[in-house]
């Protein structure tokens, strides 16, 4: 079936098989291989982007559920200057990651929970991250980092 | 001021961060461009005789490009014979089979030992195809008894190897006569299970591969690319110059992808055998029975003091469950019985062990390899000893800890550890976490019967690093004559942050500001000679070698300047601050490493270095760790962990705090949620992720780490291994802190992991005992 998404800004187009998933129509057809996947059971949160602003796991959906629909991944986060988003810097100032396997879902993530709770405490960022594994981490500074992009934001 | 031991974030982070890393499945490199899927069909039944495999329907099938059995595998020369004997002591080499009746095949030939097992490979233009085709591969199993439980693997009623004619593949040490525990007035004894874990990198295994012109190609997620190309040369019969290994951005691993299994060979031999690229990426499901699993120890612990405190005897005696083949676990006890006495000073400490196969997932390394397996041991019975006489188990530790001025100190174990300040890190972990009024709120939830009970644990441990310390790494360093510098490291990094640390040793010896350093590692027709990472050796040994490549380039820049400067060579200073080379004492004279490296001829300036230590490394610390038990329900909460992790000179505050937090999380983990699990018929419980109990950010409490460096005496950076400190201390610290919750109930042990269901009958047997007792 045909699938037009708007990926980070752009409008990608495509013929797919119907039971194409948004992380594959991502990876394989708009050639962006930021989104991992990590997981058959969606229990991992690697493959989490923002579809309409809000964040989703790319491999419980079909592509064809995006139809029509802006999805943002990792590589489009950064604005047009190439300037970081406030996450991306808070990452990498706190070391909230090491082998970055789960980073692009896990900064996803943490830009979605921002967006709706700008000044969470630190049990409100552990359990909203309950969904996105890291094995590396510990955790210890992913939340700390997603404090810090909160705090750098001003609560905003 | 030096760079060294500051916290410089990473240089890996910004394409991290901004484009994600380059996993094999997102390799886009030309040669693989059109790779074949491949998908493997595995056993579904874990003890089998395979009677016919019917493969025409898949051939069939729409997309696939070839279905491969071990029918096909007519081209590989015979597997190398296997080594007598037991498995070399004291290293993690890599996880080869043990060979000889225990050999364990690329794809099953006529008998499945695992759910798990690879049978056959499909080989389809996509992803999805191969799960269709694969559907249809019709394989014929005549089912035999699943040898799960360790006595009936003992007993060897079934056999797994019927050649072997046992199910006992090592046995080291000999039984007790138990006269070690002679003049000892307490003596405890019980059996205590080191459960199964799957690793669980968060990227699974993965290969890809391809044929032209007579070289084969393999980029495989793997710790060692080195050892990988090795390993791929034996099973093919290649010359190793013929074989490039590239390990591109690695997912996690943790151990258990050390080298190169039996799937990657089969994926590389996939490619040669049909002239096709090929890709494989395991799905999660698969990866929980294809990957190797750690642990899976039964241990009998026996310990025997003083009633004042003094441990005067220790027996360890270990069946390692090895899973259906035995790699690296037919080692991986010795490991457990070199450091079965843990930091202690122990007059008579005896070890055995016995490895046993099973019809599971082979046991291989697993963040820690046999170490956290003896430091759980012997954590648990100091604590049996501390709770039979009585005393505080803060004040037997100290009672028993190495005091410093014993070392070198050769343990009851068999190892010489190398230097420690082991009572200063138990003292102050135990200040920091404020041991005293913990006891005292302890006692008050206690004293009114509250249901949320605190549990207070501690984990003193010493460990091994660099176990294979004579094997040693690899580095080379070059100075361009653009004032930039390469590093090209035999060390292969999985998020540790090699690339940050080894360009500020470069920048700390030679003042090139490490934006202009290049990191170079995991390709071997870059770096062909290398080991890899595993046992927490890559800072010691590789960081050393580069450290040491640094050096000597040093040297012949000096001479160059001189040359440049027409000064003598040792009135020369390289001012490490502005990166530039003077005579000393006069700024006006220097000279930029550009312009020293142009002046250095055809040659340029280059040093390689192989660093090999002549002795491992011991790092040690104490780990505290205070749970929530919540009495009514059985759930745990972990609330607090304080450590001290003394791996001596730290280079990056940051990235060590970063290995202490994963592996803290990850020994957290095992004595609280995570297990693999198999029903009596071998089959996997916890197959998947929605009941493989993996740590979440909401399970753990955001940890308090201490800082302690005590050099050690064997490397010129005074570095001892990092990695693996996390799952020794805070797996036993954590378990302990769950039996402290409950020990006024009268309970001694509860095994591992703690889920409330453990807990809660536990506690419910317990007031039950109790009940009665008062009854009477
Ligand atoms: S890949 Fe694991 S949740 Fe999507
Ligand atoms: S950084 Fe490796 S899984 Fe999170």
């Amino acid at each position: 079936m045909n699938v037009t998404v708007t990926v980070n800004g752009s409008q990608v187009e495509a013929e797919v098989p119907d039971r194409t998933l948004l992380v594959h129509f991502l990876r394989d057809v708009a050639g962006l291989t930021a989104t991992n996947i990590g997981c058959d059971t969606s229990s991992c949160g690697a493959c989490t982007v923002l579809l309409d602003g809000r964040s989703v796991k790319s491999c419980t959906m079909l592509a064809a559920q995006a139809d029509g629909r802006s999805v943002v991944t990792l590589e489009g986060l950064a604005d047009g200057d190439g300037e970081l988003h406030a996450v991306q810097r808070a990452f990498r100032a706190e070391h909230g990651l090491q082998c970055g396997f789960c980073t692009p879902g896990m900064v996803m993530a943490a830009v979605s929970l921002l967006s709706e709770n700008p000044d969470p405490s630190e049990a409100e960022v552990r359990t909203a991250l309950e969904g996105n594994l890291c094995r590396c981490t510990g955790y210890h500074n992913i939340v700390r980092a997603v404090l810090a992009a909160a705090g750098e934001r001003g609560g905003r | 001021m030096s760079i060294l031991g500051t916290r410089v974030v990473r240089t890996e982070d910004p394409l991290l961060l901004t484009v994600g890393g380059t996993y094999v499945d997102d390799l886009r490199v030309p040669e693989l461009a059109g790779a074949a899927r491949v998908t493997f069909v595995r056993s579904p039944v874990a003890h089998a005789l395979i009677t016919g495999i019917d493969v025409a329907a898949a051939r069939e099938a729409p997309g696939v490009v070839a279905v491969l059995t071990v029918a096909d595998i007519d081209d590989l020369p015979p597997p190398p014979p296997a080594p007598e004997g037991e498995p070399p002591p004291g290293s993690e080499a890599a996880p080869l089979p043990m060979g000889g009746p225990w050999a364990e095949p690329l794809l099953a030939v006529d008998r499945v030992r695992f759910v798990g097992e690879p049978v056959a490979m499909v080989l389809t233009d996509d992803t999805y195809a191969g799960e269709d085709a694969a559907e249809l591969v019709s394989v014929d199993y005549e089912p035999l008894p699943a040898v799960v439980d360790l006595d009936a693997a003992v007993g060897g009623e079934t056999l797994l190897f019927p050649a072997a004619g046992t199910n006992v593949a090592v046995t080291a040490g000999g039984p007790a006569d138990g006269s070690a525990f002679d003049g000892c007035d307490v003596v405890v004894e019980r059996t205590i299970v080191n459960q199964r874990l799957a690793p669980v990198s968060m990227e699974g295994r993965a290969t890809a591969a391809s044929w032209a012109d007579g070289k084969l190609t393999v980029w495989v997620s793997t710790q060692n690319a080195q050892i990988s190309r090795f390993i791929f040369a034996g099973a093919f019969g290649l010359d190793p110059a013929a074989i490039r290994v590239v390990a591109p951005d690695v997912g996690g691993a943790f151990g258990a992808k050390i080298g190169a299994d039996r799937d990657a060979i089969l994926v590389a031999w996939a490619a040669k055998h049909t002239g096709r690229a090929v890709r494989w990426v395991e799905t999660r499901s698969e990866n929980l029975v294809g990957m190797t699993h750690g642990r899976a120890q039964r241990q009998h612990i026996k310990i025997g003091g003083t009633r004042d405190g003094r441990i005067l005897a220790y027996r360890n005696e270990v069946i390692q469950d090895t899973g259906a083949y035995p790699r690296m676990s037919g080692f991986l006890p010795f490991l457990t019985g070199l450091m079965a006495s843990g930091p202690y000073d122990i007059g008579h400490v005896e070890t055995a062990n016995r490895v046993v196969v099973t019809n599971t997932t082979p046991i291989s390394a697993y963040r820690g390899a046999g170490r956290p397996e003896a430091t759980a041991a012997v954590e648990r019975a100091v604590d049996l000893f501390a709770a039979e006489i009585g005393m505080d188990p803060a004040e037997v530790r100290r009672i028993n800890l190495v005091p410093p001025d014993k070392f070198p100190y050769s343990s009851g174990g068999g190892a010489v550890y190398d230097s420690g300040e082991y009572v200063k890190a138990l003292d102050q972990v135990l200040t920091a976490a404020g041991y005293e009024e913990l006891r005292a709120e302890q006692a008050r939830r206690r004293e009114r019967g509250d249901p949320l009970q605190l549990g207070i644990g501690l984990a003193s441990y010493v460990e091994i690093t660099a176990a294979d310390a004579a094997g040693g790494e690899t580095a080379k360093v070059m100075v361009h004559d653009d004032g930039t510098a390469t590093v090209y490291t035999g060390s292969s990094a999985h998020g540790q942050g090699h690339h940050t640390a080894w360009a500020m040793l470069v920048q700390g010896e030679l003042g090139i500001p490490m934006e202009r350093v290049t990191v170079l590692h995991g390709d071997t027709d870059l770096v062909p000679l290398g080991t890899g990472t595993y046992a927490s050796r890559s800072l010691q040994l590789g960081g050393t070698a580069v450290h040491l490549a640094a050096v000597d380039v040093k040297e012949q820049a000096r001479a160059v300047a001189a040359d440049l400067l027409e000064a003598s060579a040792p009135d020369l200073e390289l001012d490490t601050e502005r990166g530039v080379w003077q005579v000393r004492g006069d700024p006006a004279s220097s000279r930029t490493w550009a312009e020293v490296a142009a002046h250095a001829g055809p040659d340029g300036l280059a040093a390689d270095a192989n660093f090999t230590d002549g002795q491992p490394t011991f790092p040690f610390g104490t780990h505290l760790a205070v749970v929530e038990l919540d009495t009514e329900t059985g759930k745990v909460a972990l609330i607090r962990h304080v450590t001290v992790d003394d791996a001596g000179t730290v280079l990056n505050p940051l990235l060590a705090e970063g290995q202490r937090h994963g592996g803290i999380a990850q020994g957290a983990a095992q004595a609280l949620l995570e297990e693999m699990v198999y029903d009596a018929d071998g089959n996997p419980v916890t197959g998947t992720l929605v009941d493989y109990a993996i740590v979440t950010a909401a399970e753990l409490p955001s940890f308090e780490l201490l800082s302690s460096e005590t050099p050690a005496t064997s490397n010129p950076l005074g570095a001892k291994g990092i990695g693996e400190a996390g799952t020794i201390g805070a797996t036993p610290a954590v378990q302990n802190a769950v039996v402290d919750a409950v020990s006024h109930l009268g309970i001694r042990h509860l095994d591992m992991p703690a889920t409330p269901a453990r807990v809660w009958a536990a506690i419910n047997e317990a007031t039950a005992r109790t009940a009665t007792r008062e009854g009477q």
